[in-house]
């Protein structure tokens, strides 16, 4: 550790980083939704915005940043950065860090960005957020999130405190117990304040080429040597089944456990509606945990977070962690035989009945309006 | 007296209904429905140690008691009358003989198989001509040098066509009655032993049931269990335990009933209300609670006397007397409050009303029990 | 060889859940269970157990109820367990958890050829982190998101998922793995297991016990060393009601895709 590092120092700190995640040189899309959402911030506090990204040979990706909103973009190569390992990322992230001294980091919250941010906070003694889904630095746009993101009355609530200051620290929103509860943290003494930020949740915004070209690269130093690196990664294998794209599609048939007296059955009426409608097929926990659909189809507060256009419920009782996933969702219709089912609670339309009977004739009627237009 | 359990009882009963609900319920309804023997279950029973819960850890048991035992029992039934029996019968009917009467070396070959749920066991008392009237036993045993020859047929064996070591009762001595009856430890392979025919039965449809075949059945002397002549005295004994395993499969069969309709009460709107909120469904369910709720007691009562090697044989007698009236009634009134669903095999209650009415008869009829707990009230 | 297991006892999420007037959740309603990803640690550990004969030491932090998952672990075949438990340790977020939770372990001692494993995340949080944030305080390799683990000698190679596939990796003993529901089925508590849970060796670690390890500093610990705090917590907003549709029908499938088709949503 630098020996002038103090994460407590919180005056020495300064501007918004996003660590921009690549695999084998691609970038992860996730990588620009931080990049926009980073921009907010960045530009509330009236500070630069700064990419950090890791890899060997990934320059050519580094401009792409810009176009997202990034200022610089901090650059650190090497072939032992090529793959992800902790050692060597955490070593890397710190060092730049406790150098350079950014007041807020963001991660995605990928499997990878799971790994890495909670073992860089622990290095750096500072807070960290897990998957967080909304972020505020400036307190007018956080009680304008509150007016329609909760059940709060927030005209009748205090915002101020005695213990920092609201306005500038960033307040990082998030789901918790399963999705009944959201908290709202803060880490207000320690810098940088660090979270993770769920895929998906954030909007990218349009691309812009003027700025992309305008980037500033930035190649820190930094040191690192084999030895730092326990881990050794014997090979890196991509799925060869290729994954569903929920986060992605505008329609989603989802189905849960209501399939259980036909599972296949079900999942085919399922995939037949979907592909009718140009969609794909996701799955509510129970369908996943029974090993009916692969863990890729997940909707809900363990799996994805998705919002399509048009979400078909088939079979879904609606458990709370289920509709952590699907109810920003424009429009959810259910199809479920039991008429108490709180998923009947958000959907826009419901259908009361079995989905083995109802599935197909709404498949036909879907086909049949379709054709009409 | 204590109606508290134990720390491990309680974490026992709490890993009993994790299987019961995750292992044994969802396939309660295939196994009835298809009158299928659920061997898989009895496999994964057997890794947990549930095939011999009160026996001692030298012969392969799990060292428990017999108040687990029975709550095992009650956990399983809770889902699943047919599972409940199973390990009914096996503990009580021939693990239990076979600890109690079996010389060292009896228990060191058959108990640790038994305990462990490698094998299945059985008993074999029961016979067309005698059914309640034990003492009316034909089949026969002859001893010829180093063995005896078995002629003769059981009926009604429960786990019959799938277990493999059976506790037999016949006649050595016809001339002296109920005190020329001995017991045997006879093995599926012995010669001359054979299954008969699978019975059909209106509830606990994926047990097995069968007669039991002896045809110049050679058994080995050293298979006799007790002395010849105690075969009577072993069966009255083994019954007394075995009233609690069918004590504890009635109590959870009730249980079961409730749970099944508390949920359904709650569920259904009929009149713009839950039927949950008409005092019918109120009452009806605090009479069942009720019911079952004393039958616990008297079973654990009974099971807690077996354990302090108490003479249980009176409770246990109104143990099973009480729960399996009460499983009728209760499981009757769950399918009352269903409804027309509860006549349908879309819900359980239906499968828990036929299971229920097997414990008042086998193991000794209700009526058995009234004549053994008259006999300790000394009205004779 | 000895495997450290991290566990929570937490909440059943999955259940009902009841929210007091405040916005804070009401515990006292609710089930607890052992977290679900803590259980795939506990199995891992048990087969190697299994495998090698080795020692599986259960680890928690919580109140003094938390006895009784231990307890239950111990059923399922976990030789020894330890409590961490202490007012101090209270209000604690991620970063003084595993402050205190890696002072406790290294207490308990981890030598070379030991294992820890811990589960993935805790769906009460749902962070993930406390397990990475031991290890760097323990200065261990760590490896998140195990699919698989196979130990040979001083070494473990593990299947690492990623959202896009799996990364093989291999490292030396001790290590710290955290474990996801695809890695294995928890076993069941088996009866002999009950019986002997009781008699199990179970220690409690207060802060007396702990209070002279390097990393318990007033500042690292509890409410007061935890660099995240709590600003607002609420309950999110419910969706209107929509429309219930009459029947099940044709009719009723018909009338659905005329409505969508005129909403210009198909």
């Amino acid at each position: 550790m630098a020996s002038n590092f103090n994460s407590a120092d919180i005056a020495a700190f300064k501007n918004v980083w996003v660590f921009c995640e690549q695999r084998q040189g691609k970038m992860m899309p996730t990588s620009f939704e931080l990049i926009s959402e980073g921009r907010k911030l960045a530009d509330e506090l009236g500070v630069e915005l700064c990419g950090i990204l890791l890899g060997d040979n990934v320059e050519g990706i580094a401009k792409e940043l810009g176009g997202y909103g990034a200022d610089k973009v901090y650059l650190c190569e090497s072939p032992l950065l090529k793959d992800y390992t902790t050692d060597a990322y955490t070593k890397v992230i710190c060092d730049v860090i406790e150098d350079i001294k950014p007041e807020i980091l963001l991660f995605g919250a990928s499997n990878i960005g799971r790994d890495l941010a909670p073992r860089c906070a622990a290095r750096l003694h500072t807070g960290l957020c897990a998957d967080c889904t909304h972020l505020d630095v400036d307190l007018n746009g956080y009680v304008n999130f509150l007016r329609t993101g909760s059940s709060l009355d927030v005209d009748n609530m205090n915002f101020e405190s005695k213990l920092f200051d609201v306005n500038k620290n960033l307040k990082m929103t998030r789901p918790a117990f399963g999705g009944h509860l959201m908290a709202t943290i803060v880490c207000p003494r320690f810098r940088p304040a660090m979270a993770t930020v769920r895929p998906g949740v954030m909007k990218k915004r349009p691309y812009d080429e003027a700025k992309a070209n305008a980037v500033e690269i930035i190649r820190p130093e930094f040191k690192l040597a084999a030895e730092d690196i326990k881990t050794e990664v014997l090979e890196v294998v991509k799925a060869a089944k290729k994954l569903v794209d929920l986060i992605g599609a505008d329609y989603i048939v989802s189905v849960g456990r209501g399939i259980s007296k036909d599972v296949e059955g079900g999942i085919k009426l399922a995939e037949e509606l979907a592909e009718v409608l140009g969609g794909v097929v996701g799955g509510s926990r129970a369908t996943i945990d029974s090993g009916w659909l692969s863990a890729d189809h997940q909707v809900g507060q363990t799996g994805k977070t998705v919002h399509p256009k048009v979400y078909i419920a088939l079979g879904i009782s609606g458990a709370i962690q289920h509709k952590a996933g699907m109810q920003e969702s424009e429009c959810i219709i259910a199809v479920n035989k039991n008429e108490t089912a709180p998923i009947f609670e958000i959907a826009d339309y419901g259908i009361c009945g079995d989905l083995f009977k109802v599935t197909p004739m709404l498949i036909e009627a879907i086909k049949a309006a379709k054709a009409a237009k | 007296m204590d109606f508290h359990l134990s720390k491990e009882q309680e974490l026992a009963r709490k890993m009993f209904r994790e299987f019961a609900e995750t292992e044994v319920k969802p396939l309660a309804e295939e196994i009835d429905e298809e009158e299928r023997f659920p061997m898989e279950t009895v496999e994964k029973m057997g890794k947990l140690g549930m095939m011999g819960i009160y026996f001692p850890k030298q012969y392969g048991g799990a060292g428990g008691d017999v108040l687990t035992y029975a709550i095992c029992v009650e956990e399983l039934a809770k889902v699943c009358g047919t599972t409940a029996v199973i390990v009914s019968a096996h503990t009580s009917l021939c693990c239990a003989p076979i600890f109690e009467n079996g010389t060292e070396e009896q228990k060191m070959k058959y108990l640790p198989d038994l305990l462990s749920g490698r094998k299945i066991g059985a008993f074999g008392l029961t016979e067309p001509n005698a059914g309640t009237d034990a003492s009316g036993q034909q089949t026969s045993a002859v001893r010829e040098g180093d063995h005896y020859v078995l002629n003769g047929s059981k009926c009604f064996i429960t786990n019959g066509t799938v277990a493999e070591t059976f506790v037999v009762f016949a006649m050595t001595d016809k001339s002296k009655g109920n005190k020329g009856i001995s017991a045997f430890i006879v093995e599926k392979s012995f010669p001359g032993f054979s299954c008969g025919k699978h019975e059909k039965k209106m509830g606990i449809r994926g047990s097995s049931t069968c007669d039991l075949i002896f045809e110049d059945c050679i058994v080995p002397a050293e298979n006799l269990l007790g002395k010849e002549g105690d075969g009577f005295k072993i069966a009255m004994r083994t019954l007394d335990g075995g009233r609690i395993g069918i004590a504890s499969q009635a109590l959870g069969l009730g249980e079961g009933a409730i749970n099944e309709a508390v949920k359904y009460t709650k569920e259904r709107i009929q009149f713009k209300k839950r039927l949950s909120q008409f005092q019918n469904t109120q009452f009806q369910l605090a009479d069942m609670h009720t019911r079952m709720q004393a039958a616990q007691y008297l079973v654990y009562a009974a099971a807690t006397k077996k354990q302090n090697h108490e003479d249980y044989s009176m409770d246990a007698a109104m143990a099973k007397l009480y729960a399996a009236e009460s499983a009728s009634d209760v499981t009757r009134r769950a399918v009352q409050l269903f409804g027309g669903y509860g006549y349908t095999r879309e819900y359980p209650v239906e499968r828990m009303m036929r299971d229920a009415k097997i414990t008042e008869i086998y193991e000794g009829t209700s009526e058995v029990q009234r004549m053994v707990i008259s006999k300790y009230l000394g009205v004779n | 060889m000895k495997i450290i297991v991290t566990v929570k006892q937490v909440p059943d999420t999955s259940g009902k859940v009841a929210v007091n007037p405040d916005g804070t959740l009401n515990r006292a309603s609710m089930q607890t269970i052992t977290n679900p990803d803590d259980m795939n640690a506990v199995e891992a550990a048990l087969k190697l157990k299994d495998e090698t004969g080795c020692k599986v030491v259960a680890v928690t932090m919580g109140p003094p109820p938390a006895e009784g998952m231990l307890r239950e672990l111990m059923a399922m075949g976990v030789d020894e367990s330890y409590l961490v438990s202490a007012r101090e340790f209270g209000g604690s977020d991620t970063f003084a958890t595993s402050q205190i939770l890696a002072a406790a372990i290294d207490t308990i001692g981890l030598e070379e050829g030991d294992l820890l494993f811990a589960g993935r995340q805790a769906i009460d949080g749902d962070t993930a982190q406390v397990g990475p944030q031991i290890g760097e305080k323990l200065n261990l390799p760590q490896i998140t998101y195990a699919a698989d683990i196979q130990k040979e000698g001083n070494t473990v190679t593990v299947k690492r998922m990623l959202e896009d596939g799996y990364m093989t990796i291999r490292v030396k003993t001790p290590c710290l793995v955290t474990c996801i529901k695809e890695l294995n089925t928890p076993r069941y508590m088996s009866v002999n297991g009950v019986f002997e849970a009781y008699s199990k060796p179970m220690t409690v670690l207060g802060f007396e016990q702990l209070k002279d390890h390097p990393l318990i500093e007033v500042d690292t610990i509890g409410l007061k060393g935890s660099p995240t705090n709590i600003f607002k917590s609420f309950t999110p907003p419910q969706k209107g009601v929509g429309m219930m549709l009459e029947g099940a029908d044709k009719d009723t499938c018909e009338k659905l895709a005329g409505l969508l088709a005129a909403k210009h949503i198909i």
